[in-house]
């Protein structure tokens, strides 16, 4: 019987200061098989993931790899090992080329005992093209967007040749057809051998893809079952401990006038003549493939960015909006893709966190009004049901879906009037993201407009009242709520709509 | 490959939770600890240590180093430095003590006006000094996106040599009795320079901690990028960080011009690094959003107290670097553990 198992950990036991982030938790991994690790955020999947790649040392419990008994205390040892892991907050070295990132650390050598770079080009091109992969390996890592950065730490994680591979969270940022593509990548691996523990918040992937599911609630083991024998309702049921009625809550809202509208904005080598107009009471979708330029479109519009011609108007007037200062006092927001880069402050508390964009609200003459804030931050912290131990605690120490929450309360507290989501239920559980969806029906309800980029077919389709499809820098479609299907969105997402 | 010992297994829930508390404990205090420890250290090692003249004495040195120590705070928190805080004491120094000379004295820089100008016209000049190239730091930093590493470098030299240059390279003496009183007074007991220390470390606090300003500092340290997306505007905020730190510095270059009774261009050498270690023992961390007054004022009680300690146990000067060194480098490591 233990054969057959590649993994066995037992009795797993973390707690962090304040919290208990895994209690006698147990994950059993069959060999040559895809093992999903569902729950919802901060149930302790990337803890327990972090423990058995040797990040974070458990309290107590066991680990039996190959039918060994093994002590994981570093990263090297699990590399050793054969465990290798592709993590869910991604870490780059920006000033490195993609070749120098993947190799760092085993860097071939020549015979004068220099890093051979001709050789590690040559093996980078090797694994692209095994994977099928299209990036140049002499790129650098800061020149990537983030979807091509997700691509890159997938090939680094398999380049290991290892026999377990942790995936956390591997298709956050990238869009349906990169999806296909490591699908077919993880059905290759399994047909090796390679077993894969495969976490996701994502529920259709979860029945493609695993053969077995395991879920996780507080720290807790709920169950571990084969995949065919449970379906998404069941199983979501596990997640939240009750059940869910609707998954995209949609509710239509009055559509009234234009408060948005973008006549001809153009950027040099990233979007052309992009004209749209936004009107209360919407739900904007954009869709498209990854470098579609949807971001870059959003980036230029909020002042992150600059244009090189085009006109933006709000309430019908022209604006000239320089920095993300201006765009702000024109009511705008901007919820950015890039959690760890553009988004989160790591080291600064959880209240920090949510105030930093609204702290006028709080002035009291020359000082802050402590209680209000932490009033407000308490009313936050329940609205979107935030796991934290207490408003004092570091933002880099929540899971991730709990930092997008707190993000995303960030930006609602600007009461904006205009607001722009990159990808806003990016890892972030089904209970949340099902909240997090009624929000913004409700804001639409009260007259905002809401822009959300998104690559996650459903949810476009689900949430949207207009959807915008974008492809290479250029708008290829819009459809209306009703006419918006799968199969349209797609051809014109991949240019292979027909102009009509 | 070790297999898990059964024993440590065993042992560990329950040691687990009395370790975190200790551990938490440790973390939060820790610096706080290391100076209870080298204050009972030196009151073993010396008994002259435990002397009222001589923990007066301990805090008045450190009062120059703890003002300057403020502002450094305030800038590494945003994710810079500040170098040039020394030097920036060395003009303000002169210039203020050069307003500030004993009527009479033959040899004052401007004879006309010795003994003539109120107390206030020094202070001003000294604090406008400090507030200028504060000002100018910030400016280059934000506007031209240079290193403040590189930009406060030069502001080091140039105000070094500006020093050199108003005071001809001698020393600013002879100063009014009311100008010395800053550095040398006492009230109530307390020297004065404590006081003025004590009161710029709770503005200081209550800036970082109770205003949008200081929050905005914080942010800019935890990620600029974020910070910017967010509407802060932190070309501005960092300008003025850095001219309240040259602020800061300005009023160091006062007291310590008040204590020895003389604006001396070398005044200062080396102060920069003090300020920076106060900061970084106190916790303040290099990458940025992290840091406290009352560390930097713990971290500038630790170096006050190894230095005027090492001093009574006649330790020589070369060695006093040495072991400076070595604690600087070792709360850094304790910092970083903290942070894994
Ligand atoms: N270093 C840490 N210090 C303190 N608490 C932590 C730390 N790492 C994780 N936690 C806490 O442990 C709990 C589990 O976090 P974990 O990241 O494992 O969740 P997760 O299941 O991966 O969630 P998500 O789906 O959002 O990624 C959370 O409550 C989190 O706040
Ligand atoms: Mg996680």
């Amino acid at each position: 019987m233990e054969a057959e198992y590649i993994l066995m950990m037992d009795n797993i036991t973390k707690t962090f200061p304040g919290v208990k982030a895994l209690d006698n938790v147990k994950l059993h991994v069959r060999k040559g098989t895809v093992h999903a690790l569902m729950g919802e955020n901060g149930a302790g999947k990337s803890t327990l993931m972090k423990i058995l790649i040797g990040i974070y040392n458990p309290d107590g419990g066991t680990i039996t790899f190959k039918g060994q008994k093994v002590d994981i205390h570093d990263t090297n040892t699990a590399l050793n090992l054969g465990i290798s892991m592709i993590h869910q907050e991604l870490s780059p070295i920006p000033h490195m080329t993609v070749a120098e990132n993947i190799f760092l650390g085993r860097e071939p050598l020549n015979k004068f005992g220099l890093v051979d770079k001709k050789k590690m080009n040559a093996d980078a091109v090797k694994l692209f093209e095994k994977l099928g992969i299209k990036i140049d390996p002499r790129m650098l890592m800061k020149d990537l967007t983030v979807a091509q950065t997700q691509m890159v730490e997938i090939a680094k994680a398999i380049s290991y040749n290892s026999s377990l591979i942790i995936m956390d969270e591997p298709t956050s940022a990238i869009t349906e057809k990169e999806v296909e593509h490591l699908f077919e990548i993880i059905h290759g691996l399994r047909a090796e051998g390679v077993s894969i523990i495969y976490i996701t918040h994502k529920m259709d992937e979860v029945f493609k893809i695993s053969d077995d599911i395991t879920v996780f609630r507080d720290g807790q083991h709920i169950a571990t079952v084969p995949a065919n024998t449970i379906d998404k309702n069941g199983l979501i049921s596990m997640m939240v401990g009750r059940e869910l009625t609707q998954i995209f809550p949609k509710e239509e809202a009055e559509i009234g006038d234009v408060i948005l509208s973008v006549k001809n904005l153009s950027r040099e080598g990233k979007f052309r003549d992009v004209s749209f107009e936004l009107r209360r009471g919407e739900i904007l979708g954009f869709a498209g493939l990854m470098g579609a330029g949807r971001t870059e479109v959003m980036e230029s519009i909020f002042g992150i960015a600059g244009y090189d011609s085009g006109e933006i108007y709000i309430n019908g007037k022209k604006v000239d909006i320089k920095t993300p200062r201006d765009a702000i006092k024109h009511g705008m927001a901007f919820l950015t893709e890039d959690r760890k880069r553009t988004g989160i402050m790591a080291v600064l508390s959880v209240r920090d966190n949510i105030t930093i964009a609204s702290m006028d609200k709080f002035k009291k003459g020359l000082f802050l009004n402590k209680k209000e804030i932490n009033a407000t931050c308490n009313e936050e912290k329940s609205r979107l049901s935030i796991k934290t131990p207490n408003l004092d605690q570091l933002i880099k120490f929540l899971s991730g879906g709990n930092q997008q929450k707190v993000l995303i309360s960030r930006w609602l507290l600007t009461t904006p009037d205009i607001l722009i989501l990159d990808e806003p239920t990016r890892g972030i559980d089904v209970g949340a993201k099902s909240e997090i969806h009624r929000l913004m029906c409700g804001l639409a309800k009260e007259g905002k407009a809401v822009i959300m980029i998104s690559s996650e077919m459903p949810e476009i389709l689900g949430m949207s009242d207009r959807v915008i499809v974008m492809h290479e820098g250029r708008i290829t479609g819009e459809f209306s709520r009703s006419e918006a299907d799968q199969e349209k969105i797609m051809q014109c997402a991949t240019g292979n709509h027909n102009q009509q | 490959m070790s297999t898990i010992n059964e024993k440590q297994l065993n042992g560990s829930l329950a040691k687990s939770d009395f370790k975190s508390t200790f551990k938490g404990f440790v973390r939060k205090y820790g610096i706080v600890l290391i100076l209870l420890g080298l204050f009972v250290l030196m009151s073993v090692l010396s008994p002259a240590f435990l002397k009222t003249r001589n923990l007066l004495n301990v805090v008045r040195q450190i009062s120059v180093i703890g003002l300057i120590g403020l502002g450094s705070t305030c800038i590494i928190i945003t994710g810079g430095t500040d170098l040039s805080s020394g030097s920036i004491i060395a003009l303000a120094a002169v210039i203020a003590a050069s307003l500030a000379q004993r009527a009479g004295w033959e040899a004052a820089m401007y004879p006309a006006l010795a003994g003539k100008l109120p107390l206030i016209v020094p202070i001003l000049a000294g604090l406008l000094v400090g507030v200028l190239c504060g000002f100018l730091n910030g400016w280059t930093v934000a506007k031209f996106r240079i290193p403040p590493f590189i930009v406060t470098l030069g502001m080091m030299t140039i105000a070094r040599g500006f020093a050199l240059l108003y005071s001809d390279g001698r020393p600013v003496s002879s100063l009014t009795d009311a100008y010395n009183f800053i550095g040398q007074g006492e009230v109530l007991g307390i020297p004065f320079p404590i006081i003025v220390l004590a009161v710029m470390a709770v503005v200081t606090h209550i800036m970082l901690s109770n205003t949008k300003f200081g929050r905005y500092i914080y942010a800019i340290g935890g990620n600029e990028q974020a910070a910017k997306i967010s509407g802060l505007n932190v070309g501005k905020i960092l300008i003025l960080v850095y001219t309240y730190a040259g602020l800061l510095a300005g009023l160091a270059g006062i007291v310590l011009s008040s204590r020895i009774s003389s604006g001396q261009p070398g005044l200062g050498q080396g102060y920069e690094l003090d300020a920076i270690a106060s900061a970084i023992i106190g916790g303040t961390s290099f990458t940025g959003g992290v840091g406290t007054v009352w560390g930097t004022i713990v971290g500038a009680l630790i170096i006050g107290i190894l230095n005027n300690g090492l001093d009574l146990l006649n330790v020589s000067a070369y060695w006093q670097q040495i072991v400076k060194g070595l604690i600087i480098v070792v709360a850094i490591i304790i910092d970083e553990r903290k942070n894994k």
